[in-house]
């Protein structure tokens, strides 16, 4: 079936398109980009005439979730995690291994991938781990997990254990041109630290985990990426500190990449002490820390050294985040509020531009995970993130389509919002209140 | 009761010194006095909080903090409970706010909370129509022990403004530091800290106080030294070599003592650690008002009840 998308502007900027574009979808793919582009609707095709204002971008990925499928689907499922995406304007998302039992074998990955098809709605690329068990010890069967699916390697929820370890997996992974994703922390600083190591967290009488807990384990795994040639892909930065050694990093050619969360690039530890004193939707980790902090990510944003947007989003049950701070899990959920955050934070002040916030958040995640997507040229996969980036979108946490409500920006008002979301030519969600025609 | 006590404070809990204004901790001080003169009389109780049901609920080992309020409690007439429950057994059963809950649904007037976590008597106030009142919750607040200080210090000087307050010893997991130095700084003290630098939060000079890891210099002229219990897990977790090394370099000893001025004050929150953080001869010297503190603590526990609950505007105020 042929779908024409009339009357919207079209960002791609891995083929240097922007304008005002007819966007011609035949079947699963992309067929024709053009102006005026003749209509054939003999064989039951369809044209959208679409309202002013909206935006056709090749699918937004988010390389950094957590579907917590299998073993803690009281949190989330694969199939209400990939309608969270879907809602939230994303086509395709990367899962974290640390899943129970941890995703360190053909037969995780299998499952995650038959929940996925089940569900039918964004793409799951799972993520593998380094090490089996995520135990730090021995590297896992990356050679069988690449073969099931998996698109890149992490032991996130930890720092791969050792740097020898980390070394390994790096010269190991090399073989398949997989990425090693890694969470950067060391854990003898971190030790038993709920929130930032500063002035917020000790009038609270929090412990701390300072910045440099990040940037030193980001600085010994970008110094073996040079070593080894290997890929190391530093995942949810949030320290200026660890920015300036990704920068250091790239100026000397290493082969790293960083993504950063939007709760990093808008928030500050000072929302752990008002409005709600110890509100346990500002625990995540890394955690929210101080203005230098997230203007350091900004300005990573802005001049090319930050490469994705990525969410983190990480489930928890209302009754796990309803207990003492110090005894919650560290994360929120982030699938359905990063686009809204990113236009009006990012794109609405001008500190980027459109193009720009699509590399961010699709050409530069596909690039990263080697996987289809982030363009519309015609033969790529028919994954289109529409954007309606002046629509208001306040944020409700009951609204949610995710199966847990853990965000921080509830009642948050934003101006810009995803209008829909096509996975493979098919349309998987609309968005009414963004005038999206036809039936949604 | 005499006059002063004719306002009650504007907050329903006291979580804090935070959430206290200067004019709201002077009218506990001057409530406390009121309440220390019914601790003198033979017959050691008033009808205040009669009807009124307090829950003690200690998550967190304490004798002195626990049985203070509970004296408090029982002179003011309330029916006092202590629910005791030890923090392993909490990890497997019920939540915190569970056990809140059930508590609650008993319509006790009030809770008086110790945890071991930080926050928490904010997450039970936000939960519980019962007014909470902090008896110490991690390594936050212990709002009744800084009251119960400045009480001391004033009772001892006449004020409290213009004191030079030494405060020595583990500055990074102290709640009670945390409450002193909110409550010193704004009723005009200059607060002085010091110990270790492994035990220094970040930002504590941003505080306005004055930060420094020698002891000499923070004693020197000192109208106040308070010192903090330091922990033996402290040594054990790495933030100093040996108990020894630590009293040789912050214990406070008589020599110490001497630099400050001739009229000082010992303090000390307890429970004592002879020979670690402070000699013998001093907790037991004249300068030393250690069980002065422990006796005011039940005026100012007395103080906080009554004020909490509602003042002189209550009917059952004697």
């Amino acid at each position: 079936m042929k779908r024409l998308l009339r009357g919207a502007r079209v960002v791609d900027p891995a083929n240097l398109v922007d304008g005002q574009y007819d966007v011609l979808i035949d079947g699963e793919r992309i067929a024709q980009i053009g102006r005026e582009l003749p209509v054939d609707l003999a064989d039951g095709g369809e044209v959208l005439d679409l309202p002013p204002g909206l935006v056709l971008c090749p699918g937004f990925i988010d390389m950094h979730v957590h579907l917590r499928e299998p073993g803690q689907e009281h949190k989330e499922t694969v199939a209400t995690g990939v309608l969270s995406a879907v809602t939230g304007g994303f086509t395709a998302v990367a899962c974290m291994p640390n899943t129970r039992p941890v995703n360190d074998n053909a037969s995780v990955t299998q499952l995650i991938l038959q929940k996925a098809r089940e569900a039918n709605l964004a793409r799951v690329y799972p993520i593998g781990a380094v090490s089996r068990g995520q135990k730090g010890e021995e590297l896992a069967d990356i050679a069988e997990l690449h073969e099931a699916g998996c698109v890149a390697v992490t032991d996130d929820g930890l720092p791969i254990a050792t740097a020898l370890l980390a070394r390994r997996a790096l010269e190991y992974t090399s073989m398949f041109g997989m990425p090693v994703i890694e969470h950067c922390e060391d854990q003898s600083l971190k030790g038993e630290g709920v929130a930032h190591e500063g002035p917020v967290a000790a009038s609270l009488g929090l412990r701390g985990i300072p910045g440099v807990a990040e940037a030193i384990t980001a600085g010994r795994d970008i110094l073996l990426a040079e070593m080894t040639g290997g890929h190391v892909h530093i995942a949810h930065m949030s320290a200026w500190t660890t920015l300036e050694a990704v920068r250091q990093g790239k100026s000397r050619g290493v082969r790293v990449t960083a993504e950063v969360c939007p709760h990093h690039f808008t928030l500050t530890d000072d929302l752990l002490a008002a409005p709600v004193p110890y509100d346990t939707n500002a625990k995540m980790n890394p955690p929210l820390r101080e203005a230098r902090d997230r203007d350091a990510m900004l300005a990573g944003i802005v001049d090319g050294s930050v490469d994705v947007i990525a969410t983190d989003h990480a489930p928890h049950h209302y009754d796990e985040k309803n207990v003492e701070f110090d005894r919650a899990p560290f994360g929120i959920v982030g699938l359905e509020t990063a686009v809204s955050i990113a236009l009006d934070r990012l794109v609405r002040p001008g500190l980027i531009r459109l193009p720009r916030l699509v590399e961010l958040m699709s050409v530069n995640p596909a690039r990263v995970l080697n996987v289809p997507g982030g363009s519309l040229a015609p033969g790529a996969v028919a994954d289109i993130t529409v954007l309606a980036p002046t629509l208001p979108v306040t944020i409700d946490r009951a609204a949610l389509r995710s199966k847990s409500k853990n965000t921080p920006y509830h009642g948050w008002s934003f101006t810009g919002g995803v209008a829909a979301t096509f996975v493979a030519g098919r349309l998987v969600f609309a968005n009414p209140a963004s005038g999206w025609p036809g039936r949604g | 009761m005499d006059a002063t006590a004719a306002t009650a404070l504007s907050q329903k809990n006291l979580l804090g010194i935070a959430d206290l204004s200067p004019e709201e901790i002077v009218l506990v001080l001057d409530t406390a006095e009121a309440m220390k003169e019914v601790g003198r009389r033979a017959i050691k109780k008033v009808p205040t909080l009669r009807g009124r049901t307090v829950v003690n609920l200690f998550f967190e080992p304490s004798t002195r903090t626990r049985t203070s309020f509970e004296i408090a409690e029982k002179r003011l007439s309330a029916d006092t409970l202590n629910v005791a429950i030890g923090t392993s057994s909490v990890v497997k059963g019920e939540t915190l706010v569970d056990t809140a809950l059930n508590i609650e649904a008993m319509a006790p007037s009030m809770i008086v909370l110790r945890h071991v976590s930080s926050g928490a008597c904010h997450l039970l106030s936000r939960i519980c129509k019962a007014a909470i009142i902090n008896a110490g919750d991690g390594m936050h607040e212990h709002p009744t022990q800084a009251l119960l200080d400045a009480f001391t210090i004033r009772e001892r000087k006449g004020r409290i403004g213009g004191l030079k307050v030494a405060i020595v010893g583990d500055l990074l997991h102290s709640r009670v530091l945390r409450s002193n130095l909110l409550l010193l700084s704004k009723l005009g003290a200059e607060p002085w800290v010091c110990g270790p630098a492994t035990l220094i939060p970040p930002g504590l000079r941003n505080l306005g106080v004055r930060v420094t890891t020698k002891v000499d210099e923070a004693v020197e002229g000192a109208d106040v030294v308070m010192m903090l219990r330091m922990q033996l897990e402290r040594m054990q977790g790495g933030y100093f070599p040996s108990l020894r090394e630590y009293f040789r370099t912050f214990g406070m000893t008589q020599e110490r003592v001497a630099r400050a001025k001739p009229d000082v004050i010992i303090m000390h929150p307890g429970p004592i650690n002879r020979g670690v953080e402070i000699a013998s001869e001093v907790v037991d010297g004249p300068y030393s008002v250690i069980l002065d503190q422990v006796a005011n603590g039940v005026a100012v526990r007395m103080a906080v009840l009554y004020l909490l609950a509602g003042g002189a505007d209550d009917e059952t105020v004697a």
